[in-house]
């Protein structure tokens, strides 16, 4: 094989179509991906700013949508829930972050399958546009929900959304699967088969760890969505009824009989709950990364990291059936499934407790990459908190259809894994740009991101409590919920502000792309391989050297050494821990 | 898309893929991470075919005779047999004999597939389709078909496979290892089948 590799060597494509646009180098790969997830989660964000105005604005006609009907409402949640979770949560960090990454800090030169990489983008993106395109067609949008619960979303005349739309939303999320089955098993390959010399498991950088975990949670979870979405598009279109029992639909009994509607949650959740860690584990590993590099100490507990990061996948398997204790399971199943749940508590905790020990007594610089990666520990302690509330089927019961999960989700596996985005943003943008962001703007970004998302969420837990149900266009009408107006309103006036303040960081990225002061090689002083090779890196990474590696990812504060970071690479006579 | 074209490009040798400095190599860690995630695929729609048939009330038993199915799994794990052979062929660089076995086994996958398709065609013939049937549920057609038509696909694939990298094998384009690994598919969907027989045909085998 070593004589295949040698016939293809070449050096680095010259064009601007295999340099740019098909190419196989894993960094431009993960910057394509970056931008897509940005293109998403601006069109994301624009969805649920339409959502907040309707709520408490019912009369207004709205920009691009016009009249907002409740099926209109309840596209727009369904596009929102969809676009955020695959294209932006799922696409960003393991996608663009993992694939710019992770070859550089395991010391290889590309992901181990590279036309594989570009065709798993590829993919990614075809993807992306069949979603959009749910939009333009008849009937416009899907409205079943990011869930895509059966039989509303089996058959075509149940709702205006649901004709052409809804078989777009499926199949988008088809190709997704596929995408990101191509994406696991390089991400995989490359991190077992592809670490440079001396860098053994336990010396990768905790990002890798949580790429690594992530894509094995990917392998396992999205090849079971691909199977149900498939077979959800046999029931749409060619009449099979797997998720469809005998329903009759607007006085019209449908030719369905026999199929089961929970059949299609077990499946959906089954690939859904391992899916909130693909999103947020990522934002794990670039926090742990980012808050030892800025408190200048080792990570605390690395290796008890890296296994709760396991424990976590491990777990994230067992628990699906606590998004069902709605669907009247034996409460012997949800007693199983709530122990379980409250079970992933254990290394969640751990993780927490290993940020705060690593941020004690360091010497904290607070720059903006260390204050997103705070902001992450803060929203996953707010958000996770009112997990074991959710995991006890006592309290799920009257909570679920509430606000009161969509502001513990919205914390947790939302805002918290987006603020892992920007952390990572903010810390990697010199290495990938050559250029250092604007610190001021930076931090004018994260303090009013972090009021602005406890102001949106934080709310939402009140309204739950107070009994206020989600999914529901209109409120304003209903006589009980009246005097939760005002709340609602000060979260939309929240949602403006937060929306507005990502202009900044828009605005940030790209004039730092170009006027940005110029960024050294190593400017946060960070010990991982990333840091030791050119900026932005060379073709192959680390321009025809091998690193090897002789030390851990986090030596920092070294009794002895000279100065208070041991690079990776550091020859082994540098003492360390 | 071939495999040679998934090896690392556009990188100078020494630094690539192959010769791994810690584990096995890079296709064959691929191949076995596909089959995990296959495995899944499949696994779900067998859930799906038991959480149905479980849940039924009037789940059907057509199959009158296993002479067929009994026929298919015989040739089936044959050509896992001559697959190992080939394999084996290769590795002692037996160039003749490994592209032997290896059009073997593909011609052994085609066999499988016409007697399928027959099988199929012969209940499409008594009524069976995607959502009716004369027996019984609807959803014994719809799951039937699923199944075995996933798992068909998966030998067409593979019989593809074979013959493409059998004949690049020959042509000198491909070594053992290539050979060994697309063997590991193959075996793959062999084991499926064992699933399959006893879950889709036995269990649903006329009193």
């Amino acid at each position: 094989m070593a004589t295949t590799a040698s016939i293809h060597a070449h050096a680095a494509p010259q064009g601007f179509i295999r340099k740019y646009i098909f190419s196989l180098d894993h960094k431009v790969i993960g910057l394509q991906y970056y931008f897509l997830a940005l293109t998403a989660v601006f069109v994301g964000m624009f969805l649920s700013l339409l959502m907040r105005i309707h709520l408490i604005w019912p009369q207004v006609s709205l920009p691009l949508v016009g009249e907002i009907k409740p099926e209109t409402y309840l596209s727009l949640l369904t596009m929102h829930g969809t676009i955020m979770v695959f294209f932006v949560l799922t696409t960003a960090p393991q996608g663009g972050f993992g694939n710019y990454f992770l070859p550089i800090q395991v010391g290889a030169p590309d992901m181990a399958f590279p036309v594989l990489n570009m065709l798993s983008f590829w993919t990614t993106f075809i993807a992306f546009v069949t979603i959009i395109a749910a939009f333009f067609v008849t009937g416009g949008a899907p409205l079943h929900g990011w869930t895509g619960y059966a039989p509303l979303s089996a058959l075509p005349n149940s709702g205006p959304g649901e004709q052409l739309g809804a078989d777009l939303w499926v199949a988008s999320i088809a190709l997704f699967c596929i995408a990101s089955l191509m994406g696991a098993l390089n991400f995989i390959t490359t991190t077992l088969d592809l670490r440079a010399k001396g860098m053994t498991l336990m010396r990768m950088p905790l990002t890798c760890w949580s790429w690594f975990i992530t894509a094995i949670l990917g392998l396992l979870a999205f090849g079971v969505l691909l199977s149900a979405g498939i077979l959800l598009l046999l029931d749409r279109n060619l009449g099979t009824s797997f998720y469809v029992p005998l329903v009759v639909v607007n006085g019209q009994v449908m030719g369905h009989k026999g199929g089961s509607p929970l059949l299609w949650q077990h499946l959906f959740w089954f690939f859904g709950h391992p899916e909130v860690y693909i999103a947020i584990l990522p934002g794990m590993g670039v926090t742990s990364q980012v808050i030892s590099t800025f408190s200048r100490k080792p990570i605390f507990g690395y290796k008890a990291m890296a296994y709760a990061l396991m424990a976590i996948g491990l777990l994230g398997f067992m628990v699906w059936g606590h998004h069902m204790f709605m669907s009247g399971m034996s409460p012997y199943s949800a007693f199983a499934f709530s122990i379980m749940t409250m079970a992933i508590g254990v290394p969640s905790a751990i993780k927490t407790f290993n940020w705060l020990g690593t941020l004690w007594g360091g010497r904290i610089r607070l720059q903006t990459p260390m204050l997103f990666a705070i902001g992450f520990v803060s929203l996953f302690v707010s958000g996770g908190l009112s997990g074991p509330f959710l995991a006890q089927p006592v309290l799920d019961i009257p909570l679920h259809d509430t606000y009161f999960v969509v502001g513990h989700f919205h914390l947790i596996m939302g805002v918290a894994a987006i603020f892992g985005i920007f952390a990572a943003t903010y810390y990697w943008f010199p290495k990938m740009f050559g250029r250092m962001m604007n610190e001021r703007l930076g931090q004018i970004h994260f303090f009013i991101t972090l009021a602005g998302t406890y102001a949106i969420f934080m709310p939402m837990h009140y309204l739950g409590l107070a009994g206020q149900t989600r999914r529901y266009s209109q409120f304003t009408e209903v006589a009980y919920q009246t005097k939760l107006i005002p709340l609602q309103t000060f979260m939309t006036y929240a949602a403006f502000v937060t929306i507005g303040v990502q202009l900044v960081f828009l605005f940030n990225l790209f004039w730092s792309m170009f006027k940005g002061p110029k960024a050294s090689d190593n400017p946060w002083e960070a010990t991982t391989l990333e840091w030791t090779t050119a900026t932005p890196p060379p073709h192959d990474n680390f321009g025809g050297r091998t690193p090897v590696v002789y030390h851990g990812p986090y030596e920092y504060g070294v009794p002895g050494a000279a100065r208070d970071y041991i690079m990776q690479t550091d020859p082994a006579t540098v003492p360390s821990h | 898309m071939s495999q040679a074209d998934l090896t690392m490009e556009g990188h100078p040798a020494g630094l690539t893929t192959g010769i791994p400095p810690f584990s096995i190599p890079a296709k064959k860690m691929a191949i076995w991470l596909f089959i995990i995630a296959d495995a899944a695929t499949f696994a779900a729609c067998l859930v799906v075919y038991g959480f149905l048939r479980n849940g039924a009330p009037n789940w059907p038993r057509p199959f009158h005779s296993i002479t067929n199915v009994a026929l298919m799994t015989f040739i089936l794990l044959t050509s896992s047999l001559t697959m190992l052979l080939g394999v084996r062929a290769a590795k002692t660089s037996d160039k003749a004999g490994a592209f032997r076995w290896t059009i073997i086994t593909a011609i052994g996958g085609i066999l499988f597939a016409l007697l399928h398709v027959r099988e199929w065609l012969a209940l499409i013939a008594e009524g069976m389709t995607l959502f009716h049937n004369p027996w019984g549920t609807g959803l014994f057609g719809a799951s039937f078909f699923c199944i075995t038509g996933l798992h068909l696909l998966h030998v067409t694939g593979g019989v593809v496979a074979l013959l493409a990298v059998g004949i690049r094998y020959r042509g000198g384009r491909y070594n053992a290892d290539d050979l060994e690994v697309t063997g590991l598919y193959w075996h793959f969907v062999d084991l499926v089948w064992m699933f399959v027989v006893p879950f889709v045909y036995l269990l649903n085998l006329a009193h």
